[in-house]
């Protein structure tokens, strides 16, 4: 819609394992489940991207359009 | 003034063509033309092409004949409608939830570009009958066959002649969204998953022809198919919300169609109803099957 060049690209990494992910996009690190799961409903609307999950401990925020 | 045979063949003429234009405005179910300007200035066209056409019969039968020219502008300007279709509906289609696409928005600007066309081939057939025949009822006789005709030539095909349309279950894996054995999409987070199997409605559409399963396969007749179904049942979303889009993915072993649409009110039989009439866009039909291997091998053949 806005910005067609994010299209397809990660906009964030939340994660409750600090070692499994690296790289260029904004990592977010929970402690708690209840933690990880509120960020990455913030982030989803922040970022108006889709949230999806990697495994049970890793989500990504991708926007499709 | 000499009341000439001419004189009553332009105005039945002019006044059929007008009256296929008006008859092929209708305001449907996909919401346009449903803009009062809009109406007009298709009105207005529609009032040039059909006098066009009217006119055109005594021109030639003068032996004027430059007037085939004038044809040839008019054919220029209706491209130009064309243009303007595509455009304003292209620019309205950024503000829309669930956006038409581009193929939706080019079958309809080709359509409102043919309507013109029609309108002047009825215009014309009317007012030569009545040159021909030198009795304006005639005129009209013709001209309201016309009208009747325009009608039928211009209602295409719909998903119902294609494809079996069905409900199918919605399901969750893991993150992993279903209808039926269908992979959609991975939805992260709980709180929207329960969202969509409170509100969302799983379809299949299952094509009942090869032919059939390429043209559902096509990305701009998808977005038709969720764009219709939004626009007549609302959508069950906002932005900000990105997990609630209703979305078409196939089946790669078999070409059905499965989808998830969150409409305002859940009500599955009008759902398939509504996908049931959505129109086939043209630039998704193809003909495989008119493809023979026959001739392919006469023309290496000669080669």
């Amino acid at each position: 819609m806005e910005n067609k060049a994010d299209t397809g690209k990660i906009l964030a990494v939340i994660t409750t394992k600090r070692d499994c992910v690296a790289g260029g996009a904004p990592i977010f690190v929970a402690d708690t489940k209840e933690e990880f799961v509120r960020k990455t409903f913030v982030l989803e609307k922040i970022l108006d991207g889709m949230a999806h999950e990697i495994d049970p401990d890793i989500m990504i925020i991708v926007r499709h359009s | 003034m000499d009341w000439h045979v001419y004189n009553s063949a332009v105005i039945i003429g002019v006044l059929i063509g007008f009256l296929t234009r008006l008859r092929l405005l209708e305001i449907d179910y996909r919401q346009y033309p449903t803009y009062p300007h809009g109406y007009l200035s298709h009105l207005a066209l529609g009032m040039i092409a059909s006098a066009l056409g009217a006119v055109a019969v005594p021109a030639l039968l003068k032996k004027d004949y430059t007037a085939v020219t004038f044809l040839a502008l008019a054919a220029q300007q209706f491209r130009d409608v064309r243009n303007m279709e595509r455009e304003t509906l292209a620019k309205l289609d950024e503000m829309e939830l669930v956006p038409r696409g581009a193929s939706y928005i080019e079958g309809i600007a080709k359509v409102f570009e043919s309507r013109n066309y029609l309108v002047i081939f009825s215009a014309f057939m009317t007012s030569l009958s009545v040159v021909l025949t030198k009795t304006w009822w005639v005129g009209a006789v013709v001209g309201g066959v016309l009208i009747l005709g325009a009608g039928l030539l211009m209602s295409g095909q719909v998903i119902k002649d294609i494809a079996n349309v069905y409900e199918g279950k919605l399901t969750f894996e893991g993150p992993n969204l279903y209808v039926d054995d269908i992979y959609l999409m991975n939805i992260g987070l709980e709180d929207n998953q329960k969202r969509i199997l409170q509100h969302g409605i799983g379809l299949i559409i299952e094509p009942n022809s090869p032919a059939a399963v390429v043209t559902i396969s096509n990305i701009g007749q998808r977005q038709a198919i969720l764009h219709d179904v939004s626009a007549i049942l609302g959508v069950y979303r906002d932005t900000g919300e990105p997990a609630l889009v209703p979305i078409a993915k196939r089946d790669l072993n078999d070409g059905r169609l499965g989808l998830v649409l969150l409409p305002q009110e859940k009500n599955v039989g009008r759902a398939i109803q509504v996908v049931n009439f959505v129109p086939v866009l043209e630039s998704a039909v193809r003909r495989p099957s008119q493809f023979s291997v026959r001739d392919t091998e006469g023309k290496r053949g000669q080669a």
